[in-house]
């Protein structure tokens, strides 16, 4: 199988990177970018065909967009470890001035993104978009969009889970941070979105369930919707993860989704999380 | 010119000669609607370039993302649906993804206002010239008339930028010419000193039968066909006002937050002069006959003129 390890190393100082950003900026959403953080190292350290070099148009390469744009942590962290931007830029987290706004944008010209998110539930439909655009260009590329959960109450996810079967869009994944929490409390809870692999099925979609912190999974996963490329039928993973995935007490719980942690827990985060490539500057 | 031997056509006719036209002339054109080809006339850009139309079914939403995806990758979108799927329900995917995103799409929005008729105030928006003005970044256009609107439609394409091309549905007189149209430059449509009209979308025409009246009185009418909002052709309205000292706006589209309002903005810090609106006033419409509408919420010509002469009056 692959170089595992060094997946599993890059994601330790990823996941110290979303503890020292929120801390420092004193406000951002630790819980869901430590829950994705396993996949989010995958996709741009092993499985996507791309250019830190960045091009908006993303020719000739696989595409990703970030739907629930509040795990910003964790994306800003992959992107600057992959050498989009200076990982000391990472201490600018939610600062005045800064290119790593509260959630991502276009605007401030961060290399790496191509849409803003935030306001939640539009980023499968701009996926498609750029997907459609692959298609007339012949470029033969993947196209990838990381939702919440909770982020599919928004009823443009499912207007979006329409089209990419009716377009045949089998170069589209999706894949749902199936971690059960949103800000009020339990999904179930907040507003039940029942049998999603059933849903998405039934939509057209070829779904697929992995655990999101398993490399073996999630590479597999991952690689198998790439060989299934032109089967005509887009693919949704509903990927389950844990909310604080790696910092014992956020897991779990919703309690983390967006609350930053104090110094002392921070020190305790950080006890259980190896610097592997060297903390930023702060 | 009068009404019964001008040439009269859709402004939405205009949209669907312009979008085929542009279509030929650019690749990079594509284009997409929400279950209402026929009423936007987008049935022959589809014929020349199935391969470059997406028929996104009853999801305005949807459309306005896949349409911000497509021109991340350098495509030009064009989105087709009535003027109020085009803003107000889909205001915060316009906002996030398109313009806030700095993406190129052209919103292209038919049916505005009350000369939709009888369909009635739940798809006669009146509110989305103040909306798409407010974005930052966004370029608003209301062209007065078929000719206007189908060049806006290809001059559009060579703007990089989020672009809200607002047109209607009646026929309407056809009184410009195509090569008359300079994307954010205000048409000086007739000279005059006593007053100047500055209008957008349909009521350029209400303006120059109301000219044409005043005229006969022996009132010398300026006008300046408005058909890009944003941004505003400032010099334009300076130097008119400067000429005549008052003017009148006019626009199918409410009081507050349109045209006039954005006018009154600027005369009221530059060059403060008696100024007055024709727009509607703080209502919602009902169904009708377009000019039966116009008529009913302040909007037709015997109101530009009465307006006219009050600010006439002021001046003195």
């Amino acid at each position: 199988m692959k170089d595992i390890q060094r997946l599993k190393d890059i994601s330790s100082q990823v996941r110290r990177d979303i503890i020292r950003q929120v801390h420092h900026a004193k406000s951002g959403h630790p819980g869901g970018s430590l829950g994705c953080a396993d996949l989010l190292v995958s996709l741009y350290f092993e499985v996507m065909e791309h250019s830190s070099d960045f091009s908006m148009t993303g020719k000739g390469e696989d595409m990703f967009f970030l739907s629930n744009g509040h795990i910003s942590p964790v994306w800003y962290s992959v992107l600057a470890r992959a050498g989009y931007f200076p990982v000391d830029e990472l201490a600018t987290f939610r600062k005045i001035d800064t290119r790593l706004q509260g959630h991502p944008t276009t605007h401030e010209g961060l290399p790496g993104v191509r849409i803003a998110s935030g306001s939640l539930g539009q980023g499968i439909s701009v996926a498609i978009g750029a997907a459609l655009a692959k298609r007339l260009e012949g470029d033969d590329h993947m196209v990838y969009c990381l939702t919440g959960d909770g982020e599919l109450q928004e009823g443009q996810i499912w207007e979006a889970a329409l089209f990419a079967p009716h377009y045949d869009l089998d170069h589209l994944v999706v894949i749902v941070d199936r971690n059960g929490q949103q800000i009020d409390g339990a999904c179930e809870d907040v507003m039940d979105l029942g049998d999603l692999e059933n849903k998405w099925s039934a939509f057209g979609w070829e779904t697929h369930v992995m655990d999101g912190h398993d490399y073996i999974d999630i590479l597999q996963t991952l690689d198998t919707c790439k060989q299934h490329r032109s089967n005509g039928k887009p693919k949704c993973i509903i990927m389950r993860t844990v909310m604080g995935q790696g910092v014992d007490y956020m897991m779990h719980t919703h309690a983390w989704h967006g609350k930053a942690p104090n110094d002392d827990q921070t020190t305790a985060a950080l006890a259980q999380l190896e610097e592997t490539l060297g903390d930023y500057t702060i | 010119m009068t009404e019964n031997t001008i040439t009269k056509k859709a402004t939405r006719d205009g949209f669907g000669a312009g979008l085929q036209a542009i279509g030929n002339q650019n690749d990079q054109v594509v284009a997409l609607c929400a279950d209402l080809v026929g009423s936007l006339k987008m049935q022959p850009f589809i014929d020349e370039h199935p391969e470059r139309f997406f028929q996104t079914g009853i999801s305005e939403a949807n459309m306005m993302g896949v349409a911000a995806g497509l021109a991340t990758a350098g495509k030009i979108p064009y989105t087709g649906t009535f003027a109020n799927f085009s803003t107000g329900r889909v205001y915060d995917q316009i906002r996030q993804s398109i313009a806030y995103s700095h993406k190129n799409v052209k919103i292209c929005a038919s049916h505005a206002g009350l000369t939709l008729g009888e369909d009635g105030a739940t798809h006669q928006i009146l509110e989305d010239i103040g909306m798409m003005n407010m974005l930052p970044g966004m370029t608003v256009i209301n062209p007065c008339d078929y000719s206007q609107t189908k060049a806006a439609t290809e001059a559009i394409a060579d703007h990089d930028g989020p672009v809200y091309l607002r047109f209607g549905r009646p026929s309407w007189p056809v009184f410009t010419e195509e090569s008359d149209f300079v994307l954010g430059k205000a048409q000086v449509l007739q000279e005059g000193s006593d007053i100047t009209m500055i209008a957008c979308g349909h009521m350029v025409w209400q303006c120059v039968q109301a000219a044409e009246a005043l005229s006969r009185k022996g009132v010398s009418v300026e006008i300046l066909n408005m058909h890009t909002i944003k941004p505003l052709d400032r010099d334009a309205i300076l130097t008119s006002v400067a000429k005549t000292g008052c003017a009148i706006t006019a626009e199918e589209h409410q009081l507050h937050g349109g045209l006039g309002s954005i006018v009154a903005q600027l005369l009221i810090t530059e060059h403060p002069v008696p100024l007055g609106f024709v727009a509607v006033n703080d209502t919602f419409g009902e169904s009708g006959k377009p000019l039966e509408l116009l008529d009913k919420y302040g909007l037709g010509v015997q109101d530009v003129i009465s307006k006219a002469k009050t600010i006439l009056q002021k001046k003195k």
